[in-house]
């Protein structure tokens, strides 16, 4: 297949969407092999947008980055902007760690903490200075409740996280990640791991917070990206190939290479 | 293959239990009190005393014989605590019901009949059953007058003697101290001579009296007449003055609690010292460092010191720490009371540091294998909250990582409890005149020489002059260091599996 090279209109956003994330010509190097090349994305606000794409494209790299986690990798190079709120966040004035808590993060394999259930909602809480235990009681509870948990665990806030099944600890990872309060969640194949029945509470999970949050999921499943997301991009080889409205791009794609994808094709 | 390891193990078990077993059968049977015998020898002579050995051998013709080692006590008189008689030779066998074993601060055990209590020249008691009547209540009262008279004015003397130690120092005049001391001074010795005029009347077997100060008399025990419950208590009292007693005749006799106390001590200080050293060790090499060369080299150098000879710890801690370290501190704090040192000798605070650098490599080794056991996803979840690096460390991955810490720790108490050769030349003493705990401001004196178990063994075992006589104390206090190195790892232990259980399901 030949390399097909992003075209600008491929990747526009609606008139009536707000951007909350604006990539431009993104480029990422992990040591000297390219993993990004010039991508622009524009990410909207308080809604789902889904990465999807084949295994080694890109798209896991291009989460990581809107967190700036890929700062914790050695040798890791990039160019290009990324812009938050028009801000760019590889600005060296930008404090890392208050972008992590606008921008949270919820991971593939669930990573609770070796704590109390409640420890770890509490956990981003206690870091960014809530010490007071009515209000930590309070964002605990609220936190639950949205990720959907509270009725099962309310008994249980003192038991350790790690005797939750697979399913409650993604959920509670995801608590953990709206206790903060953040803008943007970042969702890496969250629900590779579980069964069916717990990947859709996670999806109906999903489609509940895109009221308050801006939702970015990368995810192997296409079927899963065209139930929960409202814009999808298709990523190939460190490129963004097409990006468009969900229900557009799976029953219309327009580039060749989309449609081969989501036809399974490859990938 | 199964039965191979299998079989292995079981090897290992027994050797253990064997240890174990052989140890405790020959260490608590010391406390043991056996019926006195007297034994009639075709010589005519009598022996009063316990028989301890049945051996059977040959004699010179090849003939088998029977020997009996007894305990016939009475040092001072016959100048040996045991004989070996020939079973053959003894025509006739006693269980005298009014025998007695006197327990004594000096010259060991007597082994006799009592025959009267006398004050200076004046009877008190006689014959030898109104003696043991009338023995318990005497005993008690002698105690009381002692409690009352000496030990209050040797307080007050030691109290005078601080006083003209820091007035000395400071160069001031210490007539007057000096002269109440000298007061104190006599009238202890005439309070002591008061109370040696109390005195038990013993007569031998053999017919020799002897007159024995009551305040010598530790206990006194009718062998013969106890009873099976009597001897239950009796165990039961020694066994606690074992355990809680001060030593007597060179650390012959009396209790280890001063060992004990010491033994322990050591490894609380030490371990106090080596957990944040080597914690910090290994968070720096696992967590911080570019790995690379220098921190391989690092790694194998840390490694490799747990495999140097721990006497050449000993040699480095009296170098380092004692006179370097010790010897800095003594001039620049101590320097009034040069040139007696404080900190510029062994002490305990040197030996536990001594033994920290010993045991450091088990730490960081135990504490990196924590760490690398911790996922990163899990750090990754941390960092994604916002946290910084240093929040992650000390939040999330330190607390998982704190059971293989505590893994470590519990190595290194362990190697610490059973280490004797450094500690001989950074502060470890056969006998200490003071705890390094005491009510004495600042209460921890972190300089003073220590009592330890370990080289209690050794000194009793090896350095005493009268070897058959203690040979059941070194079984004994052996047993206690087994026992005390055990319930210090299964206190740490403890701990680090509550630690798991909080954190149950984690990876370590």
């Amino acid at each position: 297949m030949t390399q097909p090279a992003q075209s600008p209109e491929l990747a526009r956003l609606p008139e009536f969407e707000k951007a909350v994330l604006r990539v431009k010509e993104l480029s990422l190097w992990y040591g000297a092999t390219q993993a990004l090349k010039e991508i622009s994305l524009d990410i909207p606000e308080r809604k789902i947008t889904a990465l999807i794409g084949p295994s080694g494209c890109g798209k896991s790299t291009l989460l990581r980055c809107i967190n700036r986690m890929h700062d914790l990798i050695d040798g890791v190079r990039v160019e290009g902007q990324l812009l938050f709120h028009d801000r760019s966040i590889f600005d060296p004035e930008v404090d890392v760690f208050a972008l992590r808590r606008r921008i949270g993060m919820v991971f593939q394999k669930s990573n609770p903490f070796p704590k109390s259930i409640y420890e770890n909602v509490a956990y981003g809480c206690r870091i960014h200075g809530i010490g007071a235990r009515s209000e930590l009681d309070e964002i605990v509870e609220r936190s639950l409740v949205s990720a959907g948990l509270w009725g099962e665990v309310k008994d249980r806030l003192r038991e350790s996280a790690l005797g939750l099944s697979g399913g409650q600890q993604q959920r509670l990872c995801i608590a953990r990640a709206i206790a903060v309060e953040p803008e943007v969640i970042l969702l890496d194949e969250p629900c590779s791991a579980l069964d069916p029945i717990a990947t859709q509470v996670i999806e109906e999970l999903m489609r509940g917070l895109a009221d308050r949050y801006t939702i970015v999921i990368v995810t192997h499943n296409m079927q899963q990206a065209a139930r929960v997301s409202d814009y999808t991009a298709f990523m190939y080889l460190g490129r963004v190939i097409e990006f468009g409205e969900t229900g557009e791009l799976f029953v219309k794609p327009r580039v060749r290479a989309t449609e081969d994808y989501i036809r399974g094709k490859f990938g | 293959m199964i039965s191979l390891t299998a079989g292995a193990l079981a090897a290992n078990l027994l050797l253990v239990g064997g240890l174990v077993a052989l140890v405790a059968v020959n260490g608590l049977g010391h406390f043991w009190q056996a019926d006195i015998a007297a034994l009639v020898q075709s010589d005519g002579t009598t022996l009063l005393g316990e028989i301890a050995d049945r051996e059977l051998d040959s004699d010179e013709s090849g003939q088998p014989r029977e020997r009996w080692r007894v305990a016939v006590g009475n040092r001072d008189l016959g100048g040996s605590d045991f004989r070996w008689i020939d079973a053959s030779q003894v025509t006739g066998e006693s269980w005298p019901s009014d025998a007695g074993v006197l327990e004594r601060e000096e010259w060991g055990r007597f082994y006799g009949f009592p025959v009267a209590i006398r004050n200076g020249e004046s009877v008190r008691v006689e014959g030898t059953e109104p003696v043991w009547a009338a023995l318990p209540e005497l005993l008690r009262e002698n105690r009381a007058s002692r409690a009352a008279k000496v030990d209050a004015l040797a307080a007050e003397i030691r109290g005078l003697n601080g006083q003209i130690e820091r007035l000395r120092r400071e160069g001031r005049d210490t007539n007057e101290l000096q002269v109440r001391y000298e007061e104190a001074a006599s009238a202890l010795s005439a309070r002591e001579a008061e109370l040696l005029a109390d005195v038990l009347v013993m007569r031998t077997a053999d017919g020799r009296e002897k007159a024995i100060p009551l305040s010598q008399v530790v206990r006194a025990v009718r062998a013969n007449a106890l009873g099976a419950r009597g001897k239950f208590a009796l165990y039961g009292s020694r066994l606690w003055e074992f355990l809680a007693g001060e030593p007597r005749e060179s650390n012959t006799e009396g209790g280890i609690f001063p060992a004990i106390f010491g033994t322990v001590l050591m490894v609380m200080l030490t371990s106090l010292a080596v957990a944040p050293f080597g914690v910090l060790t290994a968070l720096y090499l696992r967590e911080y460092a570019r790995q690379g060369i220098v921190v391989r080299a690092v790694r194998i150098a840390v490694n490799s010191l747990a495999g140097v000879p721990s006497i050449v710890f000993g040699v480095f801690g009296l170098g380092f720490f004692v006179y370097l370290v010790g010897g800095s501190l003594d001039s620049l704090f101590f320097a009034d009371r040069l040139p007696t040192p404080t900190f510029g000798t062994g002490g305990i605070l040197w030996a536990s540091l001594t033994l920290a650098l010993l045991t450091v490599p088990v730490v960081v080794v135990a504490t990196e294998e924590g760490l690398a056991a911790v996922p990163r996803v899990v750090r990754e979840g941390s960092l994604a909250l916002g946290a910084t690096k240093f929040e992650t460390l000390l939040r999330v991955v330190l607390p998982a990582a704190l059971p293989g810490v505590l893994t470590g720790l519990i190595l290194a108490m362990a190697r610490a409890a059973g280490e004797v050769a450094p500690l001989m030349i950074v502060g470890m003493v056969k006998l200490a005149p003071s705890l390094p705990l005491d009510g004495e401001f600042p209460f921890l004196h972190l300089e003073r020489k220590f009592m330890h178990l370990g080289f209690h063994i050794y000194d009793v075992g090896f350095q005493s002059p009268n070897i058959e006589a203690v040979r059941p104390l070194v079984f004994a206090t052996a047993l206690l260091l087994i026992l005390v190195v055990l319930s210090t790892n299964l206190t740490a232990i403890l701990v680090r599996n509550h630690l798991r259980r909080k954190y149950a399901g984690s990876a370590i």
